[in-house]
């Protein structure tokens, strides 16, 4: 069944810890739960997004650098 | 030339300031916005407003050529910077004046002197004014590195001339421990930057943050005495005063004149502050830096001596000459201002956007709130947490902090989380009465009462 990995916050969604580094995760990656998917920036603060359930990433709704808002699909999971 | 249609190029509450000035000066005003501010304060207090891009603001406010096209397309004949984004950008302050606009702040070549810490250091110690002690440039020799350990004092910073972020940086407290340092931290330098160099700082352990403030029209400038910003948290302010309560009246006299000297020994132009370290047990100050823009703690200096510095600087940017001689700057009584930031302390200071369900303005004598809150406004997540600043003025001391205290307790900001509860514990601390504070005494004061601010929190 399809799983949903949700942005907890409002704010902007990475995917890279840094701007020069290789992304947390990559389509078709395998996912534990509690890795580190991307990064929220909330008012210059920013807060890890852990992965709640476990999978093989099929896609990321929300681009790099993105808005998003909370509750916000950020990876779905097979 | 006098400036007829000012543009804004930032956000917040420092926008709605700017808009607010350039009003009383019969000044047609321009703000620029992102996507995500479509609904400011500031965009809606504005005669004109312009969307220069996404939320981001790499794509918006700090995207120099959106800002450019704005003016142009508006016809705005000055650009104000706020503080952040752009404010200490030199391109950005030669492409405004390339483009024939006026900018509202000090030169590019300014920006850029005072914004490198070699150069800053290097016009300061011209200028007279005290900087940290240390080696005057790099050191290879160790011969020499330990005749110039000696003439600094302990403890001294060793840092790596190539090293950078923290990085290559120890601390001795001795010349035994400074002499089996060198070697060691030099074969290190150069292993990991490819470069031995290695230059020298003192330490200063417990000092207060005192900054004087200035305005210059780029030949004559004067001081408007300092501020004290001692409480900090992550190196950010949190809590400001004017004047400094630990600042002996001699000292203020020396400190303020030195500013003055070294502000005028580059021309600056505009508003600007040096900022100093201050260790109130030895007497000595020492010079930092210099922020080349209009600072968040402005008001405070504003409510003790009665000039509107935002309103100065952009009748200077206008042409005209300093209004004031030296000895027409007064201060009168003290002010305090605390700023109110969306964030929860008892959740570690957590960030929370949200949209204001509720608003009350303390007011009363001596009583000022700068905010770009109103009633229904939605905080977006893309930008700092400031929300407004509360400024009291009394007549000492001891009754701003008790106007303080009666004003915070007025203030309601409903729909998300805010600092006012860090602050009414604050200003009922009694540390904080007596000023015995330094810039890293609100961290472990913060672990120490973690159960007062959640204990707070909850019963609101």
């Amino acid at each position: 069944m399809a799983k949903e990995i949700l942005s907890p916050l409002p704010g902007t969604f990475y995917r890279r810890p840094a701007p020069d580094q290789p992304a947390f995760k990559n389509l078709g990656d395998a996912v534990a739960v509690g890795d580190v998917i991307g990064l929220i920036e909330v008012m210059k603060s920013f807060h890890e997004v852990l992965a709640d359930a476990a999978g093989t990433i099929t896609a990321f709704p929300a681009d790099d650098e993105e808005p998003v808002m909370a509750g916000q699909v950020l990876a779905e999971l097979d | 030339m006098a400036i007829r249609k000012l543009l804004v190029a930032n956000r917040g509450e420092i926008a709605v300031r700017i808009i607010r000035a350039a009003r009383e000066l019969g000044i047609r005003t321009v703000a620029v916005h992102s996507l995500a501010d479509a609904d400011s304060l500031a965009v809606r207090m504005a005669d004109e407003a312009v969307n220069i891009g996404p939320p981001a603001a790499s794509k918006s406010y700090l995207n120099i050529a959106a800002v450019l096209a704005a003016a142009r397309d508006t016809g705005a004949d000055a650009i104000h910077p706020g503080y952040g984004f752009l404010a200490e950008n030199a391109e950005f302050a030669d492409a405004v004046e390339a483009a024939g606009l006026v900018w509202v702040g000090p030169r590019g070549d300014t920006i850029r002197v005072m914004g490198d810490k070699v150069a800053a250091r290097i016009a300061a110690e011209a200028a007279g004014v005290p900087v940290v002690p240390g080696s005057a440039g790099r050191i290879d020799d160790p011969e020499q590195a330990r005749a110039v350990a000696l003439a600094i004092g302990f403890p001294l910073m060793i840092k790596a001339a190539a090293g950078g972020g923290g990085r290559g940086i120890r601390i001795v407290h001795d010349i035994a421990e400074f002499e089996r340092m060198v070697p060691q931290a030099s074969a290190e330098a150069r292993a990991a930057f490819a470069d031995g160099g290695l230059y020298l700082e003192k330490v200063i352990g417990q000092a207060r943050h005192v900054e004087v403030q200035i305005l210059g029209d780029g030949e004559r400038a004067i001081h408007l005495f300092e501020r004290e910003c001692s409480l900090q948290r992550r190196r950010q302010k949190v809590w400001e005063e004017a004047p400094s309560p630990a600042l002996p009246p001699g000292m203020r006299e020396t400190l303020c004149r030195s500013a003055v000297a070294l502000a005028e020994s580059v021309g600056y132009r505009g508003a600007g502050t040096l900022e100093y370290l201050f260790d109130d047990a030895t007497g000595h100050f020492y010079f930092i830096e210099m922020n080349t823009r209009i600072q968040v703690e402005h008001p405070v200096t504003e409510m003790i001596t009665g000039v509107d510095l935002v309103r100065e600087m952009i009748r200077i940017a206008g042409g005209e000459k300093l209004r004031f001689a030296q000895a027409d700057i007064a201060m009168k009584g003290h002010a305090i201002e605390v700023r109110i930031c969306a964030e929860d302390p008892s959740r570690n200071f957590q960030p929370g956007p949200g949209t204001i369900s509720g608003l009350v303005v303390p007011g009363g004598a001596g009583v000022r709130f700068d905010t770009m809150l109103y009633q229904g406004y939605t905080v977006p997540p893309f930008y700092d947490s400031l929300l407004g600043k509360l400024i009291v003025w009394d007549e000492d001391r001891p009754a701003a902090l008790r106007r303080m205290a009666r004003a915070l307790d007025e203030l309601q900001v409903g729909g998300l989380p805010t600092t006012k509860p860090l602050h009414q514990l604050l200003v009922r601390d009694s540390a904080v009465a007596q000023a015995a504070f330094h810039t890293r005494w609100l961290e472990p004061w913060l672990e120490g009462n973690a159960h007062l601010l959640g204990a707070r929190e909850a019963s609101e």
